[in-house]
């Protein structure tokens, strides 16, 4: 019963997304990515860092690793997987979610405090908070940009697959809010259906109470038995 | 088996936001040049060993399919040349 964090060469928010799960009671461990998916895990978080090194476009070298057919399989039967900041690169560019994370709007790497509305609450990603609930998250990214062909964002938002949009302190979704220049202000989308799930904010670094707020728990709490 | 160089450029869709260039074109205006627009494409060349030009193509064509271009933000062409 163990959720396998995996690790990359270049992977840097690894032990926070351990720490976070292990703080709230849920069993995790990191996996280098060359020893392969362990049999048990009941869980894949793939976190935030720079894996590979940018290399290409990020994300681009690691989702085409031997181990991601291993998460793409686990997924398939079930397993839920959770990408965080490059993780979420790494899942659009191995087309386990729709759609790219491209260079900000900005073109500058950008960390700092967003607010997040809820935009499906019937997801295990997000049935911890209320739909149009505003969160605060963290985020910390130079390529965090949500591009995707027009009709393709349509149908994403009639399937209600998209779990968060940008927006300000008060919920309202605008220009203003949006940090990175994301198309429909998306944040965070689910794969083909809701066991796989990325996100370019950081849930684990608002996940320790003794350190501040814990607005992320209610995303990670899905890899809760 | 005949030597080839096979070239892929890979740019952004048409529509796609390009900061990276719109931020070379500032630099560019601030250097005093006039311009009216800038694109910026990655340019990759593979050399390899192929039966055929079609084949080294179709070889090539396979890895921006497969890595060098991401089909959701890229369009790219594949042209090839006996090295």
């Amino acid at each position: 019963m163990t959720v396998a964090v995996i690790r990359f060469g270049g992977s840097n928010c690894d032990r926070d997304t351990v720490q976070a799960l292990t703080s709230m009671g849920i069993d995790a461990e990191l996996v280098w990515h060359e020893d392969g998916l362990p049999e048990d895990a009941t869980g894949v978080v793939i976190p935030g860092g720079f894996s590979y090194g940018d290399y290409l476009r990020a994300g681009a070298m690691a989702a085409r690793s031997p181990i991601m057919t291993e998460v793409r399989d686990a997924a398939e039967t079930g397993t839920p997987v959770l990408g965080i900041c490059n993780g979420a690169q790494i899942g659009c560019e191995s087309a386990l979610t729709p759609g790219a994370f491209t260079t900000n709007e900005s073109a500058r790497f950008q960390c700092e405090h967003v607010h997040l509305r809820v935009e499906n609450a019937d997801t295990p990603w997000t049935e911890r908070y209320e739909e149009g609930e505003v969160v605060e998250f963290p985020i910390a990214h130079g390529e965090g940009r949500f591009e995707i062909g027009d009709d393709e964002l349509d149908e994403l938002e009639a399937d209600d697959r998209i779990l968060f949009k940008y927006c300000d302190a008060e919920g309202t979704v605008t220009p203003e809010a949006n940090p990175n220049g994301s198309k429909h202000s998306v944040a965070g989308v689910l794969g083909d259906d809701d066991t796989v799930a990325v996100l370019m904010p950081h849930p684990e670094r608002v996940s320790l109470a003794d350190i501040g707020p814990t607005d992320g728990q209610g995303v990670l709490r899905a890899f809760e038995a | 088996m005949t030597a080839y160089t096979a070239t892929v450029e890979v740019r952004l869709k048409t529509g796609v936001l390009d900061p990276e260039a719109e931020t070379t074109q500032r630099a560019l205006e601030r250097l005093g040049f006039e311009l009216s627009d800038l694109r910026s494409a990655d340019h990759f060349e593979v050399d390899l060993d192929a039966e055929s030009a079609d084949d080294a193509r179709e070889r090539a064509d396979e890895m921006a399919e497969r890595l060098l271009a991401n089909p959701t933000i890229h369009d790219y062409e594949v042209s090839v040349e006996e090295r």
